[in-house]
């Protein structure tokens, strides 16, 4: 019982940092139709600059904790937010109304740049973070399991839940919400009614992007450790969740992220943990078989 | 007329999307040798039967009988069975040919089935035995044969995307009649094409039904195409068969001309 | 240049800002190691930085000016670009060096491009030009394929030039087989490298636990690897073209994380060691024969040299990129070849004219896939070791590039991007780290620039009419 409870805490912080990704995925999708592929390595851009930034709030003798966490996670969305926007224009923007496949190959050769740029200018070997938040709060003992919730949990579901409802106010009452919502309907439509699409089309990628570097940020946080390969496993696993949700659909990549981390912690927990991403993977390979319309995903009708 | 059994009895068809009713226990049936057009305004279901009969829509509730060398029960065949098996072929309205791919090509991928067979799931066709080389020569010499029906024989090795859009429309007709079909299913081929072209295509559709004796079912919105080369009419409003009969019969129906012109109170009682 | 000028100079402002913030953190402070305790610290980099941007802000100017039909301005700064990167003025790095360098080439080629643009066209319109251009395709071809028959016998073929051409064929062939799924059948297949992985592995424990020779055991490669892609293509098969790229990515990680953790089957991460090379006649290519056994210099009567198990394994790799390049092409004019490009094209149509579209697939999956398989087994008994380390996702990724930069479903293009984009690395081993990195920006900037590949000719499979003028044959 204890140990499951510590598992499910673990299960749910990192199944918000999925989560938070997925939604780039989910939004990009659901407006243009695409897998952004590139979008892992933007969350991993994400977390070496709040990586960079966090070695300088140190240089700088900014010891608050919550004012560094604040000011980081701010730098980290602003300047992540432009590597969204300037993907979008460079490799995808050009592309739209291409052959179908075309953007897909684009993408993976924009992830395939990425990597290798941070790998270039930051070096291959791992960097640790540093500890920047410590300590818990110990929830129960039992069966001489103590159950602890750290403060950085706490931190990270917080944080998660307060981008969610924000962005969900977002999506549902403003204008770019509105013609977010308009341009997934139909792009033609939109654009004869007087929205710019392509106005509409970069702020999703910045939005998403600056989203990702939230993730990257906690994800820093959390594990203590990055390197430039962190994207392509994350990015995976948060697309899964995307698809597992319903691809399309905002809750559903909160709530498939959420299951996505359930799934990881608990079948690393309790089978084998060699095997946990085997898992992830099999469970993409049977939504996408079973349900490709996800849990909460409207099915789509061919129009012939 | 009647004596042989129809070739294509639609019972109590039935399509909901959701909420939406799109087609609402709608029953008819088409004959051999004869162009069935299936009329109504915008929005009243015509495609969506067709999409029914053609296997890309299951439908809700209902019956799609095809009697050919046996009775074949469409409602419970895959898409690709009933080309295959029922052999009921169909354009689309927004023409949909291999554009990448030559305008010869596009009518022998028409032939797949039986090129298949013929060349052995490839085995025989990879060795170059003769019996796959004597199916292709043939499966080229029908191709020519429609070639030269619709006037495209000198376009043979141009890619179809190139073709301007009355030649799309009828390559379109002549690959769905390479597959040998028992039933024709057209979706407004006479869309966007000027009078010249439109009475080419009247003619070809009537050369069609009289020379390969085949039924053929006909969506179209022009009323003229309509009336002179129909042998009978289904009307459709709101998902629901409102008339059907002889063309000269149906255009005097009281109910078709509520339909297409709408009541003095500008409602639908339907 | 009038009054476009300050607009232009305003858009090259703007992408020199942006370019800055992308930089400013991530190339900006570079972090590095200081000691285990105290963590990291940073290694500034503004200098670089600054000059890339001015070279970004310079070389969008030059670009723009091209665009704009302005020749002279944008010649002046592509070749101040040119000059400078060229030059032994000390830029920080020799990466900036190329990077100004390669940016003003850039330029100079984008002024000039519109008039070689036109050109081509001219040519193309013409009927002999038409046919010049597919017949030089054609002798382009033969032409390689002299070269690469002969190459182990002229001087050149060194162990160097010996070892590039193994490596190079083996992704002609990988190249070859992945155009049957991806440039025919259009299946986006991003797991290429799984079936790869099980010809490799086929062949690795059939050789080392049974003692099976490598000969025997290629077929049975093929066709476990064929297996699994049949297995895999079937239930996904049906799933729409982005689904199915990341099903397939799925796919090939799976394998690769099973062949990590089965460590009873596949020894794990370590991998499987002293795989026996290919033999000729059942002679072996070593300095001594094993028990029983003879060496191919014994048999030959000649004195014994390391290069020629480098020959014999080139003409092996020759002979089975040809195989697979002869079974594609056949394979191309034949109903199912024409059905997986019918099905590329439009699946809907393929549906109403009565074709499996499931069964058409699933035979270009299993036929990409024997041929990984394949190519997989020669990998195994070239290296003579195999580890989960050579099947990762990059590798998939560097094949599809091929394919794609190639000109999706053709030959010859796959051939020529082979010998860009693995041949000229490795030429210029100085390139070496920036090597992925070109890769990626090679994909983007070809789906950008040239989306249907260097070579975008595509020949029909059949012709009613003989080729106008007959000549090209």
């Amino acid at each position: 019982m204890a140990y499951f409870s510590q598992q499910l805490i673990n299960a749910i912080t990192l199944g918000a940092v999925y989560g938070l990704i997925a939604i780039g995925y989910t939004m990009v999708y659901g407006i243009i139709g695409m897998i952004n592929f590139a979008h892992g390595e933007i969350f991993m851009i994400g977390a070496f600059i709040s990586l960079i930034g966090f070695i300088i709030c140190g240089l700088l003798g900014i010891g608050s904790a919550p004012v560094a966490i604040l000011l980081v996670l701010l730098v980290a969305m602003a300047f992540t937010a432009v590597y969204g926007w300037a993907i979008e224009r460079v490799a995808y923007r050009p592309l739209r109304g291409s052959f179908r496949l075309a953007p897909l190959i684009s993408a993976i050769g924009m992830s395939v740049t990425l990597q290798n740029y941070v790998q270039l200018t930051q070096g291959a070997r791992p960097k640790p973070g540093g500890q920047i938040v410590s300590g818990g709060y110990n929830l129960f003992s039992a069966d001489g399991f103590d159950v602890r919730v750290t403060w950085l949990q706490i931190i990270i579901v917080v944080v998660t839940i307060v981008l969610m409802a924000s962005f969900t106010w977002v999506i549902a009452r403003t204008q770019l919400g509105r013609q977010q919502r308009a341009c997934e309907q139909d792009m033609k439509m939109a654009a004869l009614l007087g929205v710019n699409v392509d106005r509409t089309i970069s702020l999703t990628f910045v939005v998403g992007a600056a989203l990702a570097a939230v993730a990257g940020m906690l994800f820093l946080m959390y594990y203590g450790v990055i390197d430039f390969f962190i994207g392509f496993l994350a990015g995976i696993k948060a697309f899964t969740a995307a698809v597992l949700g319903g691809i399309g659909s905002m809750p559903g990549a909160m709530l498939g992220g959420l299951l996505i981390g359930l799934i990881e912690v608990f079948w690393a927990g309790y089978f084998s943990s060699e095997y946990k991403d085997v898992a992830v993977f099999g469970i993409l390979v049977l939504v996408l078989i079973f349900r490709p319309s996800g849990l909460l995903g409207k099915p789509e009708i061919e129009k012939v | 007329m009647t004596a042989t059994s129809p070739l294509i009895d639609v019972e109590r068809l039935t399509m909901r999307f959701g909420g939406l009713v799109a087609i609402d226990d709608v029953s008819f049936s088409a004959q051999p040798r004869e162009i069935t057009a299936i009329i109504g305004p915008n929005g009243a279901g015509k495609t969506t039967v067709f999409n029914c009969i053609t296997g890309f829509y299951k439908p809700t509730v209902g019956r799609l009988t095809l009697r050919g060398d046996r009775e074949y029960l469409l409602e419970r065949m895959l898409g690709h069975e009933i080309g295959q098996q029922a052999r009921v072929a169909r354009t689309f309205q927004n023409i949909r040919l291999f554009p990448g791919m030559t305008v010869l090509e596009n009518l022998l991928v028409a032939q797949h089935n039986k090129l298949m067979r013929a060349s052995g799931m490839s085995v025989f066709g990879m060795l170059g035995l003769k019996r796959y080389q004597r199916a292709e020569a043939a499966a080229i010499e029908m191709a020519r044969a429609w070639l030269e029906r619709i006037g495209l024989v000198a376009d043979a090795d141009r890619e179809a995307g190139e073709l301007p859009y009355g030649a799309q429309r009828r390559l379109e007709i002549a690959r769905a009649m390479c597959t040998e079909p028992r039933l024709l299913c057209l979706d407004e081929p006479a869309a966007g094409l000027n009078p010249r072209e439109s009475a080419a295509l009247n003619q070809l559709l009537v050369s069609i039904r009289d020379r390969e004796g085949i039924g053929v079912l006909l969506i179209e919105h022009d009323m003229s195409v309509v009336m002179r080369i129909s042998d009978h009419v289904v009307v459709l409003d709101y998902g629901r068969k409102i008339a059907e009969g002889p063309p000269a019969d149906v255009r005097r129906d009281p109910a078709v001309i509520r339909a297409y012109l709408g009541t003095s109170e500008g409602s639908h009682d339907g | 240049m009038g009054p476009r000028l300050p607009m232009l100079l305003k858009d090259a402002a703007l992408t020199a800002f942006v370019a800055a913030a992308l930089g400013l953190f991530i190339v900006g402070f570079r972090t590095v190691d200081v000691g285990s305790t105290k963590g990291l610290a940073f290694d500034y980099q503004f200098v670089d930085l600054a000059v890339a941007v001015v070279a970004i802000f310079v070389g969008r100017l030059g670009l723009s000016f091209a665009a704009d039909g302005q020749r002279w301005p944008a010649l002046v700064l592509g070749t101040v670009l040119g000059v400078i990167g060229a030059s032994p003025v000390r830029l920080p790095s020799s990466f900036l060096h190329w990077f100004v360098g390669l940016a003003g080439l850039l330029i100079i080629a984008r002024t000039l491009w519109p008039s070689a643009e036109q050109a081509i066209d001219q040519a193309k319109r013409f009927p002999q030009g038409r046919r010049f251009g597919v017949a030089g395709v054609r002798w382009l071809a033969w032409i390689l394929l002299a070269a690469a028959v002969i190459l182990p016998v002229t001087p050149l073929g060194d162990q160097k030039t010996m070892d590039l051409g193994v490596l190079i064929l083996t992704y002609v062939m990988l190249g070859w087989g992945l155009n049957i799924v991806v440039g025919l059948a259009g299946l986006l297949d991003l797991g290429y490298v799984a079936f790869y992985a099980v010809g490799a592995y086929s062949y690795a424990l059939l050789s080392t636990q049974w003692g099976l020779g490598f000969w025997a055991v290629l077929p049975l490669a093929g066709a476990f690897a064929a297996t699994f892609g049949l297995v895999l293509g079937f239930p996904v098969l049906r799933l729409r073209g982005d689904y199915l790229a990341i099903v397939t990515l799925g796919f090939g990680e799976i394998i690769r994380l099973v062949l990590i953790n089965w460590v009873d089957l596949t020894n794990g991460p370590a991998g499987i060691g002293s795989i026996p090379g290919p033999t000729l006649f059942g002679a072996v290519f070593a300095e001594k024969a094993p028990p029983g056994g003879v060496t191919f210099a014994q048999m030959m009567g000649v004195p014994f040299s390391g290069t020629q198990r480098l020959v014999f394994l080139y003409y092996i790799i020759l002979g089975l990129a040809l195989i697979t390049n002869l079974f594609a092409l056949r394979l191309r004019r034949l109903p199912v070849g024409r059905a997986w490009e019918a099905l590329r094209e439009d699946e809907t149509a393929c549906r109403a004219l009565g074709i499996n579209p499931t069964n058409t697939k699933l035979t270009a999956f299993a036929i990409g896939a024997m041929f990984a398989g394949f190519a997989g087994s020669f990998f195994a008994a070239k290296q003579r070791f195999v580890s989960p380390e050579s099947f990762v996702f990059i590798e998939s990724a560097i094949i599809l590039s091929i394919v794609v930069l190639g000109g999706m479903g053709s030959q010859i293009g796959v051939v020529l991007a082979a010998v860009l984009l693995i041949g000229l690395p490795e030429w210029f081993r100085d390139l070496g780290t920036y090597r992925m990195l070109a890769f990626g920006l090679a994909m983007v900037l070809i789906m950008v620039f040239r989306p249907r590949g260097l070579i975008a000719h595509r020949e029909p499979s059949v012709r009613l009419h003989a080729r106008a003028g007959g000549g090209g044959g």
